[in-house]
């Protein structure tokens, strides 16, 4: 249980003059979902394609399961399973004739590729459409052929890169059903997204990637922690903001931000603030409130925060 | 390198099984999608109608012959390098879907994609060839000399195939883009008939001439012509792949199966982009 499952220590990686990776680092234990989140052109894809043996990294090493990407490549692809940004399979066969023709290609014998596909088709809900071709597949079925295609061989650790990226919110929640079942099978899962609360719903861990590193890891909640609470203030008179302001910002040392023509959010820096503190500073300010709420950080924020560095300056 | 590397029997017969699986594929493709075949029906018959009947009407051939008996060797010449089209267009079509991808991140033998890819085009090269028989013995060309000789000719188009399939492998895999590869298609059209398949090269200029006769898709043909003995035989001052056909498909045949077959593994298996 010690040993994580994914192990990745001074990933580098560099294409022509661009660094992908400068040293990441990630370490997953077996049976937990690491969302990996970071903006576009952070290293997210880049680092899954290491660890998925696609590609060697200029410097540093990566483990799946105590295989070395490298130099047992051809154990690691034994162990993992990969669905990417595309839905990766022939269009031009029927979904059944695919997970048939990968199973086949992934070493099972005739008569278990067959049933591994009935399977895993009745699991997923695809069995109404086995026996279409892929091109008439919606977004949503294609996403969760490709996903399917990848559990063929019972992945130890299976790689998501931005598996919901463009669909739709019904489909996205479909893909994050299965994801949660796999896990209770006690599927390893390393997860990329950009969406927020993607991470939010499905991880366990967060590794923040920017500029090629992991710049903050935790729990959703530690994450949150890190920023402090925010108060939201909702005025029963727009006229009154800028008298608001003056006493949020008092309070909170930081300058709050309009969220609408009535309403302020500021970040407060730590937990020691009580409501009632903060309800009789407007009460004497003259201020009157419609509503006022202490709340844990969004991940969005934590994110905005980590990755933005304008942004935590003001 | 390790002592668990499984023994190279078992790494032969799986790469064997899993180019079968790639050729099943293609099979597969083509029954859900007959269209295809439709496609490829009608390309044969449009080129035999328009060379045939249209431009063959006003085409002198050397020695007298039919234009017909002259054209189909061209055309068998054609359908054979439209090999190198085909693959291409689906290496890239692979590449740039993910699926070499998925490929890559399976335990299953690396060699098998290009091998499996060739192989099957090898079958839906077959079958076009044999639809091109058909539609030339409908026009009224037919092989002259016998048994051995015409499977000779037949061969040499399917030695040719495989070597030009590679070509495509390897042109594929570094497109990588469908659209890509399919913008480079019409390319075909020219590079084929820039040869002796529809006319005489005699009376090309001499640097086009130059050219032509030294283009593959002339010493296939020539070769053809010879051993179906069909009309069109260069005479006078003959360039050397024009006078020595089969040798010089046999020669393409080796030096382009040596050149690709390397250059295609050797793209397929890199990694780190």
């Amino acid at each position: 249980m010690a040993d994580p499952i994914v192990f990745a220590e001074g990933l580098h990686k560099s294409f022509g003059d661009t660094h992908a990776l400068r040293g990441l680092d990630l370490s997953v234990p077996r049976g937990t979902v690491c969302g990996v989140l970071g903006p576009n052109g952070a290293g997210k894809t880049t680092a899954v394609r290491i660890l998925a043996t696609l590609s060697d990294p200029d410097a540093g090493h990566a483990r799946i399961a105590g295989y070395d990407v490298v130099r047992d490549a051809g154990k690691v692809r034994a162990r993992i399973g990969l669905a990417g940004q595309h839905a990766a399979v022939d269009e031009k066969l029927t979904g059944r004739g695919n997970l048939r023709m990968f199973g086949r290609l992934s070493h099972l014998s005739r008569r278990q590729a067959h049933r591994r596909a009935d399977e895993l088709l009745e699991r997923f809900g695809l069995m109404d459409a086995a026996d279409r071709q892929v091109t008439g597949y919606s977004g949503g079925m294609r996403r969760r052929l490709d996903l399917i295609t990848s559990l063929i061989l019972r992945p130890e650790v299976l790689f998501l890169d931005e598996p919901t990226t463009g669909l739709d919110p019904r489909s996205r929640g479909e893909i994050w059903d299965n994801v949660r079942e796999l896990v209770a099978d006690g599927t390893t899962v390393l997860l990329t997204t950009q969406y927020l609360d993607e991470a939010d719903q499905l991880a366990d861990d967060i590794a923040v990637v920017d500029h090629g590193q992991v710049i903050a890891t935790g729990t959703p909640d530690e994450l949150k922690a890190t920023i402090g609470d925010r108060l939201d203030v909702v005025l029963e008179d727009p006229a009154a903001l800028s008298q608001a302001a003056t006493v949020l910002k008092a309070l909170a040392g930081t300058d709050p931000t309009m969220t609408g023509a009535d309403r302020l959010s500021v970040a407060l820096p730590d937990g020691s603030f009580r409501l009632a503190d903060i309800v009789r500073e407007l009460d004497r300010a003259e201020v009157a409130a419609a509503d006022v709420r202490l709340r844990r950080p969004t991940l969005d924020e934590v994110f905005l925060r980590l990755t933005d560095r304008k942004e935590s300056v003001r | 390198m390790t002592a668990l590397t499984p023994p190279l029997s078992h790494r032969l017969r799986w790469t064997f099984a899993d180019g079968l699986t790639l050729v099943g594929r293609e099979l597969g493709r083509l029954r859900h999608n007959p269209g295809e075949l439709v496609a490829a029906l009608i390309f044969p018959a449009v080129m035999v109608v328009l060379f045939g009947y249209v431009f063959g009407s006003a085409i002198q051939v050397p020695d007298g012959g039919d234009y017909r008996e002259y054209l189909m060797p061209g055309l068998f010449a054609m359908v054979t390098f439209s090999a190198v089209m085909g693959v291409m267009t689906r290496m890239a079509t692979d590449a740039s879907r993910g699926v070499m991808d998925r490929f890559r991140s399976m335990p299953m033998a690396r060699v098998a994609v290009p091998f499996g890819q060739t192989g099957a085009d090898l079958l839906t090269g077959l079958l076009m060839l044999a639809i091109m028989v058909g539609a030339g013995l409908l026009v009224g060309w037919q092989p002259h000399r016998g048994l051995i000789p015409t499977a000779q000719a037949f061969l040499l188009m399917i030695v040719l195939r495989y070597a030009l399939s590679w070509v495509g492998v390897y042109v594929g895999l570094a497109v990588k883009n469908d659209q890509v590869a399919d913008a480079m298609v019409p390319l075909f059209l020219p590079f084929t008939m820039l040869s002796n398949a529809f006319v005489p090269t005699d009376g090309m200029p001499g640097w086009l001439r130059f050219v032509a006769d030294w283009n593959p898709v002339s010493a296939l043909t020539a070769a053809s012509r010879e051993l179906f003995g069909n009309p069109g035989a260069p005479s006078g001052n003959v360039a050397w792949p024009l006078a020595h056909p089969v040798t010089a498909v046999l020669l393409w045949s080796a030096a382009l199966l040596a050149i690709f077959v390397p250059l295609s593994l050797r793209a397929y298996m890199r990694r780190g982009r």
